[in-house]
């Protein structure tokens, strides 16, 4: 089981490293969004620095949308999926090793990123430290929630539309709390109950996803 | 102790299975038999219903009506069966031996994966993109997983497809093998197979 | 493992979609008239003989479109959950029509409270749209329920379609409830006051009766439509699986 269970996380992350540029490509792209917005609102440092947490937030947000249709499609059609349905593993640890996966691959490399867009978004230390500690705290969750969409759009074709649409309110509850754990403004410091919230929303969609997903891909082939 | 899984004798039992694609009827009230170290062939024009029957028996598609009871299993034990279907499953980056050990240790086998794969005839071709691989040389490597975790149950769908008649000479010896050693197959074509072995045939007409 | 199915079960047969029209055709015209009698009651309690608010005169009436319309964005969904486990646990056919009759009801009461929301917000807050807690989570209902609808689109087999409308519909109601407090959270984070406090239980018994003939007016407005609804959605499939068939005899 443990030994499958590696099988698919170093197989999916080989062959997402040997694609070519995916997460780099997924990194430029979080960070020009920290590089256009400056063009939109005017280089003041001091708005820059309040909205930064937004800023952040919404790229993540975006960046994460985008790479969802890679979690389960190729393997649905070149027929991986079909044949894992008789792996050892059950198809719930599958989707888990996906999701670990595509964790690492869309998310992680934004986290590594975050540093060139504090500097960007005139952020101070203190902020882009409770920034990067939202971000691990809330990307696993919205990891979750695109592989439920994934799972359940892996049979259409144009899925890849369709999912973001459906996932996004969903997404909303990371979104609230990812930058209510940043933000300190005026009035009661709730940067550490909206950490925890996050924590727990996050936790809750990972364990949810790997059955949604499963049923969806199973759902799908028949 | 019980016996390990890929070492039992399994026979197979569906009544009155009926199939669809859509709102087609393919197949209705068929029963299927089939014991341990026999062939099952299925005969049929394309669009017969082969490939959808295969997919019932693998457990990917519910029948319309019927059941389907595979006896002689250890019900706590690993999966049984191994598909080999249209969709081989190899994908483009990822080395002819990488992609092997993947399903290797994805269906919990434990044989040596270079010897399979000198076995179908890709022995050399270990670090080859399988990308690059042709057709026929995908089916080979496509073949090879059934190799390296060895499973009581093969269900083949056309398994020559694409072959050389090198390759349909190998298909052939690897189902006599399988079917010496207490197997059971049961493969979809509409080519005669060559092998050595106890067959039965059923036809599905559409 | 052995997998055996066994089918159609004692609950198909029990309300197949062929004797669901027979049963539910005598129905159809009783429900409407009742609806409409108790429509017809609700608005004469509502526009004539109730009170106006002493703040916000006449324009307290649209509550009684606003508020039942709010209640049932929220019950639609329940019902649509309810479908969902029948349709990914028995597979039942009729489960699948019944989601799929209800996404668009749902989503249309739920753009009603949100249009009657803005309405009434007009005079009361001076503007049309404010992203207060319930307004804001009901808005997010709204994307949901297009989401659904989107989905069942999106999908040529209604079979497959149904089991996937159906997971999303579970996850998001499990999601629904997190979402409200989460734009609760926010809500209250960025303006303490909160601009509207229905009075509930409080209020005046003049206001209350039109408010729960309307709640009953409306609720059997939804029932109606979603029969009907399902009715139509069982002849299309039933017409198209006809226009199938021929297609092959021709061919």
């Amino acid at each position: 089981m443990r030994r499958a269970f590696a099988a698919i996380i170093v197989r999916d992350i080989r062959l997402a490293l040997r694609a070519g540029s995916d997460a780099l490509t997924l990194v430029l792209f979080f960070v020009m969004i920290g590089i256009v917005v400056p063009f939109a609102i005017g280089p003041d440092r001091v708005l820059l620095a309040q909205l930064a947490p937004a800023i952040v937030w919404i790229a993540a947000f975006l960046a994460s949308l985008i790479g969802i249709d890679r979690v389960f499609r190729d393997d649905f059609e070149d027929g991986t999926l079909m044949l894992l349905r008789h792996g050892t593993l059950p198809m719930e640890l599958v989707v888990l090793a996906k999701l670990i996966v595509h964790w690492l691959l869309t998310a992680f490399p934004l986290i590594l990123a975050t540093p060139v867009l504090a500097v960007l978004l005139a952020m101070d230390p203190g902020a882009l430290w409770r920034t990067v500690i939202s971000l691990i705290l809330g990307t696993p969750g919205l990891a979750a929630l695109g592989a439920i969409g994934a799972g359940i759009t892996v049979s259409l074709r144009r899925g890849g539309l369709v999912a973001p649409v459906l996932v996004l309110p969903f997404a909303i509850p990371i979104l609230i709390f990812g930058v209510g754990a940043i933000a300190s403004g005026i009035g009661p410091d709730l940067t550490g109950s909206a950490r925890l919230l996050l924590a727990a929303i996050s936790l809750m969609l990972v364990a949810i996803a790997p059955f949604a997903a499963a049923l969806a891909v199973r759902a799908g082939e028949d | 102790m019980t016996l390990r899984q890929d070492l039992r004798r399994l026979s197979l039992c569906a009544t009155g299975l009926s199939g669809a694609r859509g709102e087609r009827i393919l197949f209705a009230n068929l029963d299927l038999k089939a014991e341990a170290g026999t062939a099952l062939l299925l005969r049929g024009a394309n669009g017969a219903g082969k490939t959808t029957l295969l997919l019932m028996l693998y457990g990917a598609i519910r029948p319309l009506a019927g059941q389907i009871v595979w006896s002689g299993q250890d019900p706590e034990g690993p999966p049984f069966i191994h598909l080999f279907g249209h969709r081989a499953a190899v994908r483009a980056r990822l080395a002819v031996l990488e992609t092997l050990n993947f399903w290797r240790d994805a269906n919990g086998g434990t044989k040596d994966c270079v010897e399979a794969l000198e076995r179908v005839g890709l022995g050399g071709l270990g670090s080859l993109d399988a990308g690059y691989l042709s057709a026929g040389q995908t089916r080979r490597l496509s073949l090879a997983r059934l190799l390296v975790a060895p499973r009581p149950v093969w269900l083949l769908d056309e398994p020559t497809a694409a072959l050389d008649p090198d390759g349909d000479r190998l298909v052939g010896e690897l189902m006599a093998e399988h079917l010496a050693a207490g197997g059971l197959i049961i493969a979809a074509t509409h080519l005669p197979l060559a092998f050595v072995g106890t067959s039965s045939e059923i036809r599905l007409d559409g | 493992m052995s997998h055996s199915q066994d089918r159609p079960g004692f609950w198909t047969r029990l309300s197949n979609p062929g004797q669901f029209l027979i049963w539910s055709r005598p129905l159809v015209v009783p429900l409407v008239v009742v609806t409409a009698a108790v429509f017809l009651v609700g608005l004469w309690f509502a526009l004539v003989n109730s009170p106006e608010d002493y703040q916000m005169g006449d324009t307290v009436r649209i509550m009684y479109i606003h508020v039942p319309t709010a209640w049932l964005s929220q019950f639609v969904y329940a019902v649509m959950a309810v479908s969902a486990i029948g349709t990914l646990v028995w597979r039942h056919p009729m489960a699948d029509v019944s989601m799929k009759a209800a996404a668009p009801l749902g989503a249309t009461f739920t753009a009603l409270a949100l249009y009657t929301g803005s309405l009434w917000g007009r005079p009361t807050w001076g503007t049309f749209w404010e992203w207060d807690g319930r307004m804001t989570s009901t808005l997010v209902l709204l994307l949901i329920y297009l989401g659904i609808i989107a989905l069942w689109r999106a999908f040529e087999d209604p079979l497959r379609g149904a089991r996937m409308v159906a997971i999303l519909t579970l996850v998001g109601a499990i999601n629904i409830p997190i979402v409200k407090f989460s734009v609760d959270w926010w809500a209250t984070l960025h303006q303490p006051a909160s601009v509207l406090r229905a009075d509930g239980p409080t209020m005046p018994g003049s206001i209350l009766t039109p408010l729960l003939i309307m709640f009953g007016a409306f609720t059997l407005l939804f029932i109606v439509l979603h029969l009907v609804g399902m009715r139509t959605e069982v002849r299309r499939r039933r017409i198209a699986s006809l226009e199938r068939r021929l297609a092959q005899r021709g061919a």
